[in-house]
């Protein structure tokens, strides 16, 4: 039962929010391009890092807007969130 | 009785009845059931679990490993302590041959919980935790202090000297000053069972089980307090812990700080003949307040030299101390009669009616492991207690492994310490178990573990305390191990001949105590469990006699039986009806989302299969949305409101995933897209007018509309005004039939809906469910996503590739349609499915296998070619019709398969999934 620092809400209960998954897979400009392979790990394959992980959350009961976060996968503890559409910040584990 | 004048913290002047295995007895408000049975010379209390060897009260708290009970009245309730019941008028009980019984009857007490924010929670208001309370509300801190006995002192008796007062004095003051303090919370009777990260605790506050009878009923039984901290405290002391010897598991074997507990909290002598088996000054101490109570008393030290400061103290009261000694097992049955004793090497026996035991103390340092604090084995102490500090987390007195009273206080306000006297402080000895049969040598006493069972699993290999934990058993009972853990580890260390400290103990996890499912459930029973959400016609239907069904939350009215009729029956009737006349659909529950903006087109061309902004005003599209992989997400119709603004209706209980998943890629991969998104779905109540008559229904309720197809035409819609209501009207068929879709705003629901029946009467317009809904749109092969789908059928699968744009540049999916695998004819698609006999309705779920002519199914494994997704009888048909998604289907129309059912293959041909009017002559009417 954690708190997660919405962006803009601040510090909320872990229960407001929703977790989407790896963060900054960006959708392909040119899927019809892809072999099947590449469309494949673009829609199966996903990052399983020990340590520090971006991720992308949501405030789904609070301001429902989408955010990116920093997670250590080992002891949950969120490292940074930040705004959907900046860069992953260098954050040490 | 065992009652001793001048002792207990009980209400002597009031008397409480209670029975306990059908035998009557009394005892005094402030009671427990444990101390009510000692002071009439009750110890045994029940059988153990394995063994159906007698079992007693051997704590005075939640620690006590046996003296559990069953409670029959007032409610019924198995495996409790009955050192924590507390007494209450009327209150029958009986021991536990293992096992308890739950109630057959419902549970009427309520249970609530409650959120608070605080600067400092402090866990326990023993002299640490009451000086942490004080030392934060006087910083003008928002506080909360719990403490899970009844009134507040921990283990004070009132023996000790605090600011030259005796200690009950300074713990009322303290008190009544953190009672004073504004921001004070104080809660006694809390258990604080559960530490999570971010200074998030989870406390039990039992409110009425001590009031019995005359509790409230405005006030819970029982809440659980969600606390969210700054700083939480741990000051919860530490658990007494035995020596294992044989047999030392008979009744009137208990920790010695539980008689001490016992005499000063609730005035009971626990026995007259006592022997106490130490291996640390702190047991004196009962020894001492036993013998002044009356009763007579041997120590038996373990360590080589009695402490000299106690020693004296035992002379000036003729209690026999004999250092370097053992008890090496007990006489007795239901009670204990005797200790087998070993004194520098010399074997004796000493009756006795109690034998008090202490092999040292474990910090109850539970809640600080729960956030994953170390805990680290200190051989000066004979404990683990915590190693490195935790962040937001103290821990303090006891429980961080500071058990003098001095140093309790010093931890508790730093420099503002209260004086009290120092006592010297003598090393104890660690001893984990004397000489004796491992086979009778309890280390887990409710879970009838021994020693034998420990040698058994390092002797099968286990190294690791934590398998040897589960092999064994040894810690997994009620009490969770609070004594018997640290011995077993200590056995385990002796076994594998290591140090304590490399074997380590198990991880203390929540709950430190039993919590009910009924107080984690808290409000959330019954018809609390789940919100109900009702249409703003709930009512009418409810006064219609409507079956409902649960459509994710939803109330749905499934069908509206007429007198004496069944479902089949009713739903027959209503499809009938509707097929050859009219009938009338409460569809508001659909889900319904206004994207508008800019951008709107846009967007909805990248999530639909389809083209949407090609859609003109005033008109609508059928549309499929699909996942990256190209799997079926939601369908439903697009209305155009203008060029900026659309209606997307979903599916009722993909209402709130399509608008989440549309606000994801809105948000996440499109940010630059001008487009908002709102739901509205409980704003428009919606009523499909459906059948041949619905023309002149809808031609009859609204009398300035247009109805004729050329003014109206199908997929189209068209905004009218009832009375200066604002009101639109949709030509959108769910089952193939002429059919108007009504929609208001809800307000004004049961008027529409009531202005629509009297419009219809004429021509027997008849209500209609979702049954019925489902069989017309099954008879027409229109999926129904999250029924026919499951997650891996592609729009081509169910029939609807027409939907799917091949002039999009892009949409969501459409790369997964050009793999392979999604063009494989062997792929599931829907069919329809139609029993050879005419009469079976196939189960759905059921498998679809081949035909066999000899009616039997091959050897397992048995190739599965599908399964039923829908399954009804028809009255358009006048049969039995399913949809199924079978292997290749579209390309086996007219093969016939078997499909298992209760034991027989019934033979079934496969056909299109258009099974009634599949030209369309009934859309236009």
């Amino acid at each position: 039962m954690q708190l997660i620092t919405c962006p803009w809400c601040g510090p909320r209960e872990e229960v407001e929010f929703h977790y989407g998954g790896q963060a900054h897979l960006a959708y392909p400009d040119d899927p019809a391009a892809l072999s099947d392979e590449e469309w494949a790990h673009f829609v199966f394959f996903r990052d399983n890092p020990k340590g520090p992980f971006a991720e992308r959350w949501s405030h789904a009961a609070g301001c429902r807007r989408w955010f990116n976060a920093v997670r250590d996968t080992r002891t949950y503890e969120f490292l940074d969130v930040y705004p959907m559409g900046q860069s992953a910040p260098e954050v040490a584990s | 009785m065992s009652r001793i004048k001048g002792y207990g913290r009980i209400d002597r002047t009031r008397t409480v009845a209670f029975t306990f295995d059908g035998v009557a007895y009394t005892g005094h408000p402030g009671d427990t059931l444990a101390s009510a049975l000692l002071a009439q010379g009750v110890h045994a209390v029940g059988t153990s679990v394995k063994f159906g060897r007698p079992r007693g009260i051997g704590a005075a708290w939640v620690e006590d490993p046996t003296g559990l009970v069953q409670i029959e009245e007032p409610f019924p309730e198995p495996m409790l302590l009955a050192a924590t019941v507390e007494l209450t008028d009327g209150l029958v009980a009986r021991g536990l041959a293992g096992q308890g019984r739950l109630a057959e009857v419902a549970d009427t007490a309520r249970y609530d919980r409650k959120h608070t924010h605080c600067d400092t929670l402090v866990v326990g208001a023993g002299p640490a935790g009451l000086l942490a309370a004080r030392s934060a509300a006087r910083r003008g801190e928002r506080v909360v202090l719990v403490d899970d006995r009844a009134d507040a002192g921990g283990s004070l008796t009132g023996t000790e000297v605090i600011d030259g007062r005796p200690s009950r004095e300074f713990v009322a003051e303290v008190v009544a000053e953190l009672a004073a303090a504004p921001e004070v919370l104080h809660l006694q009777r809390t258990t604080a069972f559960g530490q999570y990260d971010d200074g998030f605790v989870l406390a039990l506050e039992r409110r009425t089980d001590h009031l019995g009878t005359a509790a409230p009923r405005n006030l819970s039984r029982q809440r659980v307090h969600r606390i969210r901290a700054r700083h939480v405290v741990v000051a919860t002391g530490a658990h007494e812990r035995p020596v294992v010897f044989a047999d030392n598991d008979r009744p009137g074997i208990m920790l010695a700080s539980a008689a001490r507990d016992y005499l000063h909290r609730y005035g009971v002598l626990a026995g007259r003949e006592v022997v106490v088996f130490t291996t640390n000054d702190s047991a004196y101490a009962a020894a001492l307040d036993l013998e002044h109570a009356g009763a007579r008393v041997t120590v038996l030290d373990a360590r080589p030299s009695a402490p000299e400061h106690w020693a004296a103290l035992c002379r000036e009261r003729s209690i026999a101390v004999r250092p370097g000694s053992a008890v090496v097992g007990t006489t007795g049955d239901r009670r204990i009669t005797g200790v087998d004793t070993v004194t520098a090497g010399k074997a004796e026996s000493l009756p006795c009616d109690l034998l008090l035991t202490s092999g040292g103390w474990n910090p109850a340092a539970h809640l600080f492991s729960h956030v994953r604090g170390a805990l680290r084995y200190d051989p000066a102490l004979g404990a683990f207690r915590p190693a490195e500090p935790v962040p937001g987390v103290s821990v303090i007195g006891a429980a961080n492994g500071t058990f003098d009273l001095a140093g309790c206080l010093r931890d508790g306000a730093g420099d503002d310490a209260p004086a009290t006297l120092a006592e010297p402080e003598t090393a104890p000895l660690v001893l984990w178990r004397t000489e004796g049969d491992p086979a009778r040598q309890f280390v887990d006493i409710q879970r009838d573990a021994t020693v034998a069972d420990i040698e058994r699993a390092v002797g099968a290999g286990l190294r690791s305390v934590e398998h040897i934990k589960r092999y064994t058993t040894i810690g997994t009972a009620h009490d969770q191990g609070k004594t018997s853990g640290v011995i077993a580890s200590g056995i385990v260390a002796e076994l594998l001949g290591k140090p304590v400290e490399d074997t380590g103990t198990t991880t203390f996890r929540p709950p430190y105590t039993p919590v009910a499912f009924a107080a984690l459930a808290g409000r959330e029973r019954g018809k609390l469990f789940d919100p109900e959400r009702i249409t703003s016609l709930h009512s009418w239907h409810v006064a219609a006699g409507a079956v409902f069904e649960d459509v994710g939350q939803w109330k749905r009215a499934r069908y509206y039986p007429a007198p004496h009729e069944n479902m089949d029956a009713a739903v027959l009737r209503e499809c009938a009806a509707v097929r050859g006349g009219v009938g009338i659909l409460d569809g508001s529950t659909l889900g319904k989302i206004d994207v508008q903006g800019p951008d709107a087109a846009e967007l909805l061309d990248r999530l639909y299969t389809n083209m949407m902004s090609t859609l003109k005003v005033g008109r609508v599209r059928y549309g499929v949305m699909c996942g990256n992989d190209g799997m079926v997400f939601d369908d439903g119709t697009v209305l155009r409101l203008a060029e900026d603004r659309f209606l997307v209706v979903t599916t009722t209980g993909g209402a709130a995933r399509v608008l989440d998943w549309m606000e994801e890629w809105l948000q996440t991969e499109w940010p630059d897209l001008r487009a908002h998104l709102t739901s509205v779905t409980e704003q428009w109540s919606v009523f499909p007018v459906v059948g041949p008559r619905s023309r002149d229904v809808i031609a009859a309720a609204f009398p300035h509309l247009d109805v004729s197809n050329e003014a109206f035409p199908f997929m189209s819609w068209q905004d009218t005004e009832v009375d200066g209501v604002p009101v639109r009207i949709a030509r959108i068929s769910f089952s193939g039939e002429l059919a108007f879709e009504v929609n208001v705003n809800s307000w004004y629901a049961r008027a529409m809906w009531l202005r629509l029946l009297s419009a219809g009467a004429r021509w027997n317009i008849t209500p209609y469910g979702t049954e019925t809904m489902h069989v017309l749109r099954a008879e027409k092969g229109y999926p129904i996503v999250g029924q026919d789908t499951d997650g891996t059928v592609s729009p081509h699968d169910l029939g609807l590739g027409w939907a799917v744009s091949k002039k999009k540049r892009d949409f969501v999916g459409k790369r997964s349609f050009s793999r392979p695998e999604n063009t494989n004819p062997e792929r599931k698609q829907l069919v329809s499915l139609l029993p050879a006999d005419a009469r079976t309705r196939l189960p759905e779920g059921s498998q679809v296998v081949e035909f066999r002519p000899d009616g039997t199914l091959p050897p397992p494994p048995v190739p599965m070619l599908g399964h039923v997704t829908s399954s009804y009888h028809s009255a358009e048909l006048g049969r039995p019709f399913a949809l199924a998604l079978v292997k290749g289907g579209q390309s086996r129309i007219g093969d016939t398969v078997h499909v298992p059912v209760d034991g027989a293959l019934v033979p079934a041909e496969i056909g299109g999934i258009v099974l009634v009017d599949p030209e369309g002559a009934r859309r236009d009417g």
